[in-house]
C-alpha cells in the first residue's frame, strides 16, 4: 500500500503501484483540477509539482514516487509566484476553454518560483511542453512576463536550473 | 408551437434608435422563482437576494466566450454591475432555449451563439430591469421616470436599493408585455469590454468539466472500438483482465466492448487487455493514399459533377483566354483533438435519466439518449458543464459518446448493476475515433485576358459530404450539392464573369464531421492561394488585384485594406539572417457572416523549415459585443489553423487510422505561436460570430507568404517545402 504526501497531507492508497499519479489524484482524492489530456506525458494538462518540479502525473506511476516526496496540485499552490501567475492569467484573460490551464499555471508557477526574470527562451523551455488547443499561447507569454515583473528579481544563475518540463519521471528526492 | 423570436416581433419606435420588443411567450412568461426572495424574470435571468444575477446560457461554453458575451447582453440592458453577473448552463429545452437561427433546436455551432441571442438576451435583461423599476416605483411611490438604475443600484432622491434588495418585491410585479431596448449610443458594456466571466475558476482548478463529475457509486467505462470503421464483434476474450483489481463488468454494446471499473486506470488497463476478434466483412479498408489518388482523378473531370454555381460560359471563356492556369490542391482528414477528450456521466433516476456533459447539441443529445432507454426526450435531464474545447467535435448528430455511455448504463442494468457511469475516451480513442474533417481534392482552372483580367474560373471539388445521411440533409444538400462542401468557393467576393463551381460528393465508411470553420477550412485555401498566384502571373500586386474585383463586397475589401495597412503591406520586410528568406502573404475570407483578412509574415530557413513570425488580422463581425473575446478568438483561430497548416494529417492504411496521440498527430506548441495583432472594424451592423472565422485565412496567407519568400507554390496540406 503506497503512502503519498499530497497537498501537505499523508494519504494511503490501495491503488496498484502502476496507477498513474493523475488517476490516484482524480479518482481517489477527488482533486479534479489536474486534467487528463493524453496519458503519455505529451500535453502537460496533468502537470503537478513533485518537490516543486513540474511533473506529468499521467506518466508517473504512484509506485515510482519517492517516499516523502511532496506532491502539490493546482488546488493547493501557494506563495507569491502562484498568486502572481493566477492574477496575471485573470488580468490578461488568458483562458478560453480552460481545460489545459491548470497545467499551464503549474508550469508557469514552477518557472517563476525559480526564475523571476525569465528570458523568452526560458519561457519557451518551460511552457512548450504544455499544449493549448485554443492556442492561448500569446496571452500566456504576456501573463508570464507580467507575473514575473510583479515578483522580486531572482537571478536565474543563483538557483538550480529549471527542470525540463516534458520529462515525465518524478524526482527521486528524499524528504528532508 | 412557434417559439421563434422573429423579426416580426420587433416594432421599431418612430423617433429613436431604441427598439420596442413585444415579449414572446415561451421564454418570457412568468417563471416560478426558486425562492420567494429571488426574481426569476424569465427563462434566462434570476436576480437573487444575495445581489447576484444568474443568467442561464443556452449555448455551450467551450472556450469561445459565450458565457461572457451573453451575460454582457443581459447586464447591458439590466444596468447591472459586471461583478454581480453569473453564468450557468441552461437545461435542455428546445422550446425555451432553442437556437433562434436553427428553429426548434437547442444547440451551439456555426458561430451563431451571439448573433441569435443578441436581441433575446438584451430583452431578457430589459424585462428584469422593468420589473425592478416597477417594484421601486411602488415601494418608494416615485414615478418610474425618476428612478435611476446604474451598476446594479436603483435610486431616486434619497432612496437607494440594490437589485438583491428589490428582487422579492419585483417578483410580485405584473409582467411587462413589451420592453424598450437601449439606443446603442447609451451602451455601457456592449462594445466597451468586460473581463471574461470564467477566468478565475479556470486558473485555480475549480471549473467543472464533465470529466470532473463524480456521482455517488459512479463507475468508469472505457470502450474498445473496432480498429476498422464498421467492423463487428465476433468474440470477446477477457481472460487477461483477471487480476486487474477494480474491474466490475465487461459488456458488449453495439459500438464495441466496454470495460467498466471503479476507476479510470483499472478500466483502461483492462480495456487494453481484452482481446476481441472482429468481423471485418462490413468494415472499410480504405488507404488514404489510394483515396486521394481517386479524388485527384475525380477533380480532373467534370462528368457527373453537381453544379454549385454557374455564371456565364466558363468553357468558352477558357478557350478564348490569353493565359490559363491550372492547379490541384489536396487536403487531408483532420481530427479535432479538443484538450478534454469526449466523456460524459449518465445516471438512471426515478424520473428517467440525468446526464452531465459538455453538450453542444442539446436537443439531439436528449433525443438520442432517450431513444436508447425508450424514454421521452424530456425525461432526459441534461446538466451542461464547461467543455474542454470542441471545434465541432461535440456537436454530432449521432451523439456518439453519449449514446455509447447510455448503452453501457443499459447493459449494466440488464446484468443487475444500477450505477451512474462515466464514459471516457482516451486520447488514442479520440485521434482514431473518426468524425474527421473530410479529405478533399480541388482543381481550379483560371483564364486571364490580354490585360491580365480574370475572365474565367472553373473550380471542382471532390470529397465526402458531411451532411448526407444526417437530419440536416434536407436543408443543406440541394441538387447534389452539400453546401458545406462548397461554402467559400461558391460565393467568391470577386467579380468574375464566367464561373463554374462543381462538386463530386464521395461516399466511404470514414465518419466525417464539421471542423472549426467547416467548408472554408479548404475552400479559402484553394481560392485565396489561386487568386494570389494569378495576381503574380498577371504582374499585379495581390492586394490591388483583389481590390480591382471586389467592388460589390465592401466588407471584404475593408478588412483586406485594414490588414494590409496595419501590416505596412507596401514596405519591404526586414531581411533575415543566415540565408533565410522572408515573405509576406495575404488572404481574405468570409465565414458565418464575419469577414476576416490576415497578413502572414514568414521566415523560411535554408533547411526548408519555416516559422510564422507575425500575423496581422482584421475582422468585421458587426458590433463587437466583447472586443477582447473577439481578439482572443482571432488569436486562437489563427493558432488552431496554423496547427493544421503545419502538421494536421490523419491517414488510414487498409482501413486503420495510423495516428494515435499528440506524439504522431502534433498540434501547435507554445514556441510556435506567432505574434498576432488583431484589428476590429468599428461597426453598427448586427453582431456575427467569431469562433470560427479566424481560421480560414491563415493557411492561404501562409502559403502565399511562402511563395513570396521562395517562389514555391504549396498546394498540399500540411505545408511542406520541397
Amino acid at each position: 500500500m503506497a503512502r503519498l504526501f499530497v497537498n501537505e497531507q499523508e494519504v494511503r492508497t490501495d491503488f496498484p503501484d502502476d496507477t498513474p499519479l493523475l488517476w490516484f489524484i482524480r479518482d481517489q482524492l477527488d482533486l479534479t483540477g489536474t486534467k487528463y489530456g493524453c496519458g503519455v506525458g505529451a500535453c502537460g494538462a496533468c502537470t503537478v509539482h513533485i518537490d516543486g518540479v513540474p511533473t506529468r502525473s499521467c506518466a508517473t506511476p504512484i509506485g515510482t514516487v519517492a517516499a516523502g516526496a511532496e506532491i502539490t496540485t493546482i488546488e493547493f499552490i501557494k506563495g507569491a509566484a502562484a498568486r502572481a501567475v493566477q492574477d496575471a492569467w485573470v488580468k490578461h484573460d488568458v483562458v478560453q476553454c480552460g481545460y489545459c490551464q491548470s497545467g499551464q499555471v503549474m508550469a508557469a508557477v514552477a518557472l517563476l518560483t525559480k526564475n523571476t526574470r525569465p528570458s523568452d527562451a526560458d519561457i519557451d523551455a518551460a511552457m512548450s511542453g504544455n499544449i493549448c488547443r485554443c492556442a492561448t499561447y500569446q496571452r500566456i507569454r504576456i501573463a508570464v512576463k507580467d507575473a514575473a515583473q510583479s515578483l522580486p528579481p531572482v537571478a536565474p544563475a543563483a538557483v538550480p536550473k529549471p527542470a525540463v518540463p516534458s520529462r515525465p519521471a518524478p524526482q527521486l528526492k528524499k524528504k528532508a | 408551437m412557434n417559439t421563434r423570436f422573429s423579426r416580426r416581433e420587433f416594432l421599431k419606435s418612430s423617433t429613436a434608435l431604441t427598439i420596442v420588443v413585444a415579449l414572446p411567450a415561451a421564454q418570457f412568461s412568468r417563471a416560478q422563482s426558486a425562492s420567494g426572495s429571488a426574481l426569476t424574470a424569465n427563462a434566462f435571468v434570476t436576480i437573487n437576494a444575495d445581489n447576484t444575477v444568474r443568467v442561464l446560457i443556452k449555448h455551450l461554453e467551450m472556450g469561445q466566450g459565450t458565457y461572457t458575451g451573453l451575460a454582457a447582453l443581459v447586464a447591458e440592458e439590466l444596468d447591472a454591475d459586471w461583478s454581480q453577473m453569473r453564468s450557468e448552463g441552461a437545461p435542455a429545452d428546445a422550446a425555451k432555449y432553442n437556437n433562434l437561427s436553427w428553429g426548434p433546436m437547442q444547440g451551439t455551432g456555426g458561430s451563431s451563439s451571439l448573433s441569435n441571442s443578441y436581441a433575446q438576451m438584451r430583452t431578457a435583461g430589459a424585462q428584469a430591469r422593468a420589473m425592478l423599476v416597477a417594484a421601486a416605483t411602488q415601494e418608494w411611490s416615485i414615478p418610474a421616470a425618476q428612478i435611476r438604475v446604474e451598476k446594479g443600484i436603483l435610486s431616486a432622491g434619497s432612496q437607494r436599493a440594490t437589485f438583491g434588495q428589490m428582487a422579492a418585491k419585483a417578483a410580485k410585479q405584473t409582467l411587462p408585455t413589451e420592453v424598450t431596448l437601449k439606443d446603442p449610443k447609451d451602451f455601457k458594456i456592449i462594445g466597451k469590454g468586460v473581463p471574461r466571466i470564467d477566468s478565475r475558476v479556470k486558473v485555480n482548478g475549480q471549473a467543472k468539466f464533465a470529466i470532473d463529475i463524480k456521482r455517488p457509486g459512479q463507475l468508469t467505462a472505457v470502450l474498445l472500438r473496432p480498429p476498422r470503421f464498421g467492423a463487428k464483434v465476433v468474440s470477446v476474450d477477457a481472460a487477461k483482465t483477471q487480476g486487474i483489481s477494480g474491474v466490475r463488468a465487461i459488456v458488449e454494446i453495439p459500438q464495441g466492448v466496454a470495460v467498466v471499473a471503479s476507476n479510470f486506470w483499472a478500466a483502461k488497463k483492462a480495456r487494453d487487455a481484452v482481446v476481441v476478434v472482429w468481423d471485418d466483412a462490413t468494415a472499410g479498408r480504405i488507404s488514404t493514399d489510394t483515396l486521394i489518388a481517386e479524388y485527384r482523378a475525380l477533380a480532373a473531370k467534370g462528368d457527373g459533377a453537381a453544379i454549385a454555381r454557374k455564371d456565364g460560359d466558363t468553357d468558352a471563356a477558357l478557350k478564348t483566354a490569353k493565359k490559363t492556369l491550372t492547379a490541384t490542391f489536396e487536403f487531408p482528414y483532420l481530427a479535432h483533438a479538443p484538450m478534454e477528450p469526449l466523456n460524459c456521466v449518465i445516471e438512471r433516476t426515478p424520473a428517467g435519466v440525468e446526464l452531465w456533459a459538455g453538450c453542444q447539441f442539446h436537443t439531439m443529445d436528449q433525443g438520442n439518449v432517450a431513444e436508447v432507454f425508450g424514454l421521452k426526450p424530456e425525461e432526459v435531464k441534461i446538466n451542461t458543464t464547461f467543455a474542454g474545447g470542441s471545434f465541432g467535435r461535440r456537436a454530432n448528430m449521432a451523439s456518439d459518446y453519449l449514446v455509447e455511455c447510455a448503452e453501457v448504463v443499459k447493459a449494466l442494468q440488464r446484468s443487475g448493476v444500477n450505477a451512474p457511469v462515466r464514459l471516457v475516451w482516451t486520447r488514442e480513442d479520440d485521434i482514431k475515433g473518426g468524425r474527421y474533417r473530410p479529405a478533399y481534392v480541388h482543381t481550379i482552372t483560371a483564364g486571364l485576358d490580354e490585360v491580365g483580367k480574370l475572365t474565367a474560373w472553373q473550380h471542382r471539388i471532390a470529397g465526402q459530404s458531411i451532411m448526407k445521411g444526417t437530419a440536416f440533409e434536407s436543408f443543406t444538400v440541394k441538387d447534389g450539392v452539400d453546401k458545406t462542401s462548397v461554402e467559400g468557393a461558391d460565393n467568391l467576393p470577386y467579380e468574375i464573369a464566367n464561373q463554374r463551381v462543381e462538386l463530386h460528393s464521395t461516399s466511404n465508411g470514414i465518419p466525417v464531421l464539421w471542423w472549426r470553420a467547416v467548408g472554408s477550412t479548404h475552400t479559402a485555401f484553394s481560392t485565396e492561394t489561386m487568386i494570389d498566384e494569378i495576381a503574380i502571373a498577371a504582374g499585379k500586386d495581390p492586394v490591388a488585384f483583389r481590390e480591382s474585383m471586389m467592388s460589390k463586397h465592401p466588407r471584404h475589401l475593408a478588412v483586406m485594406k485594414l490588414a494590409a495597412e496595419k501590416a505596412n503591406w507596401s514596405s519591404t520586410l526586414p531581411a533575415a539572417q543566415n540565408g533565410a528568406k522572408r515573405g509576406r502573404g495575404i488572404a481574405v475570407a468570409e465565414s458565418f457572416n464575419s469577414f476576416v483578412a490576415q497578413v502572414v509574415e514568414v521566415t523560411v530557413n535554408a533547411d526548408k523549415t519555416f516559422k510564422v513570425d507575425r500575423v496581422i488580422c482584421a475582422v468585421d463581425c458587426g458590433v463587437a459585443v466583447t472586443p477582447d473575446v473577439v481578439r482572443a478568438q482571432m488569436e486562437g483561430g489563427i493558432g488552431f489553423a496554423l496547427a493544421a497548416a503545419l502538421y494536421g494529417k490523419i491517414t488510414l492504411k487498409d482501413g486503420i487510422v495510423e495516428q494515435s496521440n499528440f506524439t504522431d498527430y502534433p498540434v501547435l506548441r507554445f514556441n510556435e505561436m506567432p505574434r498576432v495583432e488583431v484589428h476590429i472594424i468599428p461597426s453598427a451592423a448586427p453582431p456575427t460570430g467569431v469562433g470560427e472565422p479566424g481560421v480560414p485565412p491563415l493557411a492561404p496567407a501562409l502559403a502565399n507568404a511562402i511563395a513570396a519568400a521562395t517562389g514555391q507554390r504549396l498546394r498540399t496540406l500540411p505545408l511542406r517545402l520541397a
